[in-house]
Formats: structure tokens, sequence, C-alpha cells
């Protein structure tokens, strides 16, 4: 069952280019994501990214310029991450024009990238707006109990 | 930034037929696994591995009366699910805020250059 968490997205008005460095850049990354990032965007590549004294190991896995980027995160430093042990962080750009991009993160514990971009669509809509709307449900059915 | 706690919290809720479990426990306060099973299209035996784990992740508890086992819901751990979903929700937001100022202003950046070397020409 996979198990996505969240999805987010968000217009920017700026080339998909000029956004694609900003989210795969280590010197942009840190700016937006941890306070230090040692990461080459490569696939494969492993790196860390540091919050406060804090470094957390990160393992690139999709680098498809300039339209998808994505990485594990938060699994165990003496482990390889797998589907299991992890979470996939995946950003996917669409071109809106010359100068508009949306952009569009996932962040997910189980596999959703082997799946037809239309099923993950499908799936993301159904489930992600079920999650939120289940969780919702039942603490307002919980006050009127 | 999610932790190992999180994780388990999103493998349990993330199986529909987990949640058409707890959601039932939720309408219908305290019920045997067997009361559940008449009212999903699942066996009484997927009723109560779906039970079993939710009990793992705290989100009910079990007593035993006479010789039923009655589960209800801990309303504490949803409100808890809630929240984690949410803060998670808010900083992928402030982060995707983020990649849109540094863009934005890189790009407003380079339009300016653009039009300073063009005019200097």
């Amino acid at each position: 069952m996979a198990g996505l968490v969240i999805a987010r997205e968000i217009l920017i008005e700026a080339p998909v280019q000029l956004v694609w460095r900003t989210i795969t850049e280590p010197d942009q990354m840190s700016l937006w994501f941890a306070d230090r990032v040692d990461l080459v965007a490569e696939p494969g590549a492993h790196g860390s990214m540091h919050f406060g004294d804090q470094g957390d190991p990160v393992v690139v896995e999709i680098v498809d310029p300039p339209t998808r980027f994505s990485f594990r995160w938060n699994h165990p430093e003496d482990e390889e991450p797998t589907a299991g042990n992890s979470m996939l962080v995946e950003f996917t750009l669409t071109p809106e024009g010359d100068e508009r991009t949306r952009l569009r993160v996932t962040e997910s514990g189980h596999e959703l990238r082997d799946w037809p971009d239309a099923e993950k669509q499908r799936y993301t809509d159904e489930h992600l707006g079920g999650w939120a709307e289940f969780l919702e449900r039942l603490v307002t059915l919980l006050a009127e109990r | 930034m999610t932790t190992k706690t999180d994780d388990e919290l999103w493998s349990v809720i993330a199986d529909p037929s987990r949640r058409r479990v707890l959601d039932l426990l939720v309408t219908n306060g305290e019920a045997s696994a067997w009361s559940l099973a008449g009212l999903v299209p699942f066996s009484r035996q997927a009723v109560s591995k779906h039970l079993v784990v939710l009990e793992g992740a705290d989100f009910v508890r079990r007593r035993k009366q006479g010789r039923e086992v009655l589960y209800r819901v801990e309303p504490e751990r949803v409100h808890q699910a809630t929240r984690a979903m949410a803060e998670l929700a808010t900083q992928w937001d402030r982060r995707l805020d983020s990649i849109k100022r540094l863009a934005e202003a890189a790009h407003a950046e380079a339009k300016n250059h653009a039009s300073t070397t063009k005019e200097n020409e």
C-alpha cells in the first residue's frame, strides 16, 4: 500500500530552468531547506542535510532536468535508503509559458515513482484529499460525541 | 522534518481498509471485531488484523467485557495525527514559499541585468 503523506504545489513567476537551479544547487538548497547541504544532484549520489548540529543522510534518486528531481531521506544512517525505511521527496516542475513554472512536491513513505503519471495524479487527488478530510472528519465526529 | 513516529503514523492510516475500521469505531463508538465485520466488505480476520495494527499505534484501546473484546478510539491520538499532518504541510508550504521568493528574485535580477546590458550597448 503506497503511503503518500503530503502533496503541495506553488506557481512561480520564473522560468523552469531557474526554478530547477534553485531546487537542485546545494548553495541554493541551503537557503530554503537546511542550514547546510552537501549534495550533488546526480542519481545515486549520497549527501547530507545539516540542521544545526544534526546531519541527515540524503540519497538522490531521479535527476531529470528541468522537470523531475527526487531524493530519499529520513533513513537510518547505517542503511541504504529503500522504500521501507525512508521518505521519498519528489519535485515536479511544469513550465507554464516562458516565465512561469508550476512546482509540485510530494513526500511519500512508499514507492509512487514507478506509477504512470496519470495514476499518480489520481492517487494523489483521491488519497491525499482523502487523508486530510478523513482526519478532519474524525476530529469533528470526536468533538460531537 | 518527519520523525520515525510520523512514519509509523502514516503507514498505519495509509491503508484504506484500516481507515474504514477506524472511521466505524469513531462513528459507532465501542465495538467488537464481530460487529465491525458486519459493516465492512472484508472478513472478520481482516478486521482483527487492522485492529491489532491500530492498537499497536495507539489509535484504539481494547477491553474485555465478558467473553467479548471491545475496541474504542483513542481521541488524543487522532488529534495528534491531524496536527502532525498539518505541521508537515506547513513545513512544505514554507519551503515552497522560499523557493518561489528565491527564484523570482533571481529572475527579476536577470531581467534587470539584461535590460541594463542592452542600454549600455
